[in-house]
């Protein structure tokens, strides 16, 4: 019965193996996590010194769009698709995905997507210069001619997603292991759960918002147009309602990655399993009602400003539950700071900071004074970096003796942890202080007095980027070849996916394994 | 033939995600008009009102102020006949605005109103308002632009003045359109 995959290139193209899927999506993810990387040091590079030096304004702003998309779009959620493909199916003991076939589609589609964003560089009039939140009526009637495209793409991405969630919460929910109940799955894979519903409940939205642009833009409707009778606010609230549940798509299944680290490297079982399951849930949930804290300077009842201040805050309580969870898991634990563990500290420390410059932000009457700074920029960077991409990077390296069979190379891990972790914060510490001082964001050139914190930044930046070429390098050598990795790879580490042989043989739980 | 259990929970996603696109496109932006309306939020203004006879309260005055701007690349001339006025709630009141067209070719405008404050929005009433229709100016054509209105008795005390601000918009393009599309609908809601 054990047939291995197919040889030559046909293999990718008409795989339906989980295994060889969630590979193309972390593969593509890192493509798309250098691009967008590539634009971000653009940016950082324009802004070393105030004044015009390298790229021209037009261009610039095309940089912030295009590195925003991509990196949301094009390498966070992908990765997490992919790390999901990978694992759950190992996770809850199951063969494969539920829907194999359309597992295979919802990653085709996905190249071509991001092909058209990235063509509309070279089109005559460039491409997307309207920030990655699109607001009309930038996006509507200023937008340079290829805002057709970009609305297609992210109609094919959106459907990517939908795909994507669909064939999670059917494996999830009809896939498990005998004896594995919801309450015995791993966080991964709970949070991954929450997280698909995000995406079917809200991956739609940002279709609907991105047709109501096509049709203003081509069709004649004003659904964002004053003069028709429309209203650009009613963007900002279409957009965010989709915008801040996408903000914990990016954040929930982190939260499970590291979930399953901590214990491992703590030698301790995760601490308040069944209160991390309900913060998750809760996180969800409030994610529905906070959206108008993006745009608390639009001109809001007083009443409602209250109301968005207050829940947003509220959110702080079930993620401090998650943070206290993770802290009391380490406490007196047997610790050891391999490069999955680094990875995850330095998680919790540094999204708890991008945690609390948005509880600074949550704050309606100071939001004003931060609004559209590089206060702004300063926070989501923290929890996204930090947040999601260093949660990726650890579950990789936890992952990556399962998936190849060989041991990474654990100095380069190191070295590419520290320069990591200095770089970041290099980069967006300083963003803190300029946003505080009043510097906007997206803009290419700024006031004599951010200059030195900017170049500081800049430097952070490059040294950021450099990193990824050591992950780079070590990801391959490790595919390679190198130290055999045990059935078990690390001491102890709870969960199905670790009874398997390393590296995971192409087909697993082909029979169902037993739990108890 | 019973469905397999994929196919259940793939029939129920699929739901979700589609009455979530219809959520998107057809409710959120009604709901969004409709609450505006009743919280008078952005200080949009109900449609036609019809009056209805109510006693003046000539015991109050409130203080209404006439606001005209230009949209960007809007070349008309377009202001208010008076600046400023005083009121009596449930009084109807008229007034004018003037628009010029100085350009050499014949244009269409549209003028959106907003309203400050916002809880006023839904005490303000207009029975005739230019704002209802387009305007269409041939070139080098003059027109006075009447506005009827009326301020609700039950205005909340503490609005002593109103500001109604009209905002000029050029549709010229964007009526030659929707006239080929068939989908014109000149009776808008101001």
């Amino acid at each position: 019965m054990a047939h291995g995959p197919k040889p030559g290139f046909t293999r990718w193209l008409y795989t339906t193996n989980h295994k060889d899927i969630g590979s193309m999506y972390l593969w593509f993810s890192f493509a798309m996590f250098l691009l967008g990387g590539c634009m971000a040091l653009v940016i950082r590079a324009e802004l070393f010194q105030p004044g015009l030096q390298i790229v021209q304004p037009e261009f610039f702003n095309q940089m912030t769009t295009m590195h925003g998309l991509i990196m949301v779009f094009g390498a966070v959620m992908p990765a997490f698709v992919g790390l999901a493909n990978w694992m759950v199916p190992m996770m809850i003991g199951a063969p494969d995905m539920a829907l194999p076939r359309m597992n295979n589609w919802s990653f085709w589609i996905l190249p071509f997507a991001f092909a058209m964003l990235a063509s509309t560089l070279f089109m005559e009039g460039g491409a997307p210069n309207f920030g990655w939140t699109f607001y009309a009526p930038l996006s509507t009637e200023y937008a340079p001619p290829s805002v057709t495209f970009f609305i297609f793409s992210i109609h094919i991405m959106g459907a990517s997603s939908i795909m994507g969630a669909i064939n999670i919460v059917a494996t999830i929910l009809n896939m498990r292991a005998p004896g594995m109940t919801l309450m015995k799955m791993p966080l991964f894979v709970w949070t991954w759960l929450i997280t698909a519903y995000l995406l079917i409940a809200v991956m739609p939205v940002l279709a609907g918002v991105v047709t109501m642009m096509l049709m203003d833009i081509h069709f004649g409707t004003s659904f964002f147009s004053a003069a028709g009778g429309g209203d650009p606010v009613l963007f900002q609230h279409v957009f965010w309602f989709f915008g801040h549940p996408e903000v914990y798509i990016m954040i929930l299944p982190a939260f499970g990655i590291v979930s399953a680290i901590i214990p491992t490297f703590a030698r301790k079982p995760l601490f308040g399993y069944s209160s991390m399951v309900y913060a998750t849930a809760s996180i969800a949930f409030l994610s529905f009602i906070v959206w108008a804290h993006h745009m608390f300077t639009v001109g809001m009842p007083i009443a409602g400003e209250l109301f968005f201040m207050y829940a947003t805050m509220l959110i702080a309580v079930p993620t401090g539950v998650k943070v206290f969870n993770w802290v009391t898991t380490m406490f007196r634990g047997s610790m050891t700071f391999e490069t999955p563990m680094l990875f995850s500290i330095a998680f919790v420390i540094l999204f708890t900071l991008g945690g609390f410059s948005g509880l600074m932000l949550a704050i309606a009457p100071a939001d004003f004074q931060y609004h559209d700074t590089y206060f702004v920029v300063a926070h989501f960077h923290y929890v996204l970096v930090p947040g999601a991409i260093f949660s990726i990077t650890a579950g990789v390296y936890y992952w990556l003796p399962k998936w190849t069979g060989n041991m990474y190379n654990e100095t380069m891990g190191k070295v590419h942890f520290w320069m990591a972790f200095v770089g970041l914060n290099v980069t967006f510490f300083p963003m803190h202080f300029v946003g505080l001082a009043g510097m906007p964001r997206r803009i290419p050139d700024y006031a004599l007095q951010f200059a030195d914190f900017n170049q500081i930044a800049s430097v952070g930046a490059f040294l950021f980027g450099a990193a990824q070429i050591v992950f780079l390098f070590n990801v391959i050598r490790t595919v390679k070849g190198g130290k055999k990795a045990s059935d078990e790879v690390w001491e102890n580490p709870e969960g199905l996916e670790w009874s398997v042989p390393s590296p995971a043989p192409y087909h697993t739980f082909s029979t169902p394994p037993v739990v108890r | 033939m019973a469905m397999s259990a994929n196919a259940r929970t793939t029939a129920k996603m699929l739901a979700l995600a589609v009455s979530m696109l219809g959520f998107a496109l057809f409710i959120m932006p009604p709901l969004y008009d409709a609450f505006c309306e009743i919280t008078g939020l952005n200080g949009k203004t109900g449609g036609r009102y019809e009056a209805v006879p109510a006693a003046v309260d000539t015991a109050r005055k409130v203080k209404v102020q006439f606001v005209a701007s230009n949209n960007e690349n809007m070349p008309w001339e377009f202001k208010p006949g008076v600046v400023e006025m005083s009121v009596h709630p449930g009084e109807a009141v008229d007034t004018v605005f003037h628009a010029y067209n100085p350009t050499a070719r014949d244009m269409i405008g549209q003028a959106i109103p907003s309203l400050v404050p916002f809880k006023a929005a839904s005490y303000f009433h207009k029975t005739e308002c230019f704002c209802f229709n387009q305007q269409a100016l041939a070139a080098g054509e003059t027109a006075e632009l009447g506005l009827r209105f009326i301020v609700d008795p039950d205005l909340p005390p503490g609005v002593n003045t109103i500001t109604l601000s009209y905002t000029l918009f050029d549709v010229t393009e964007r009526f030659a359109k929707q006239a080929n599309n068939k989908n014109t609908d000149p009776e808008r809601e101001g």
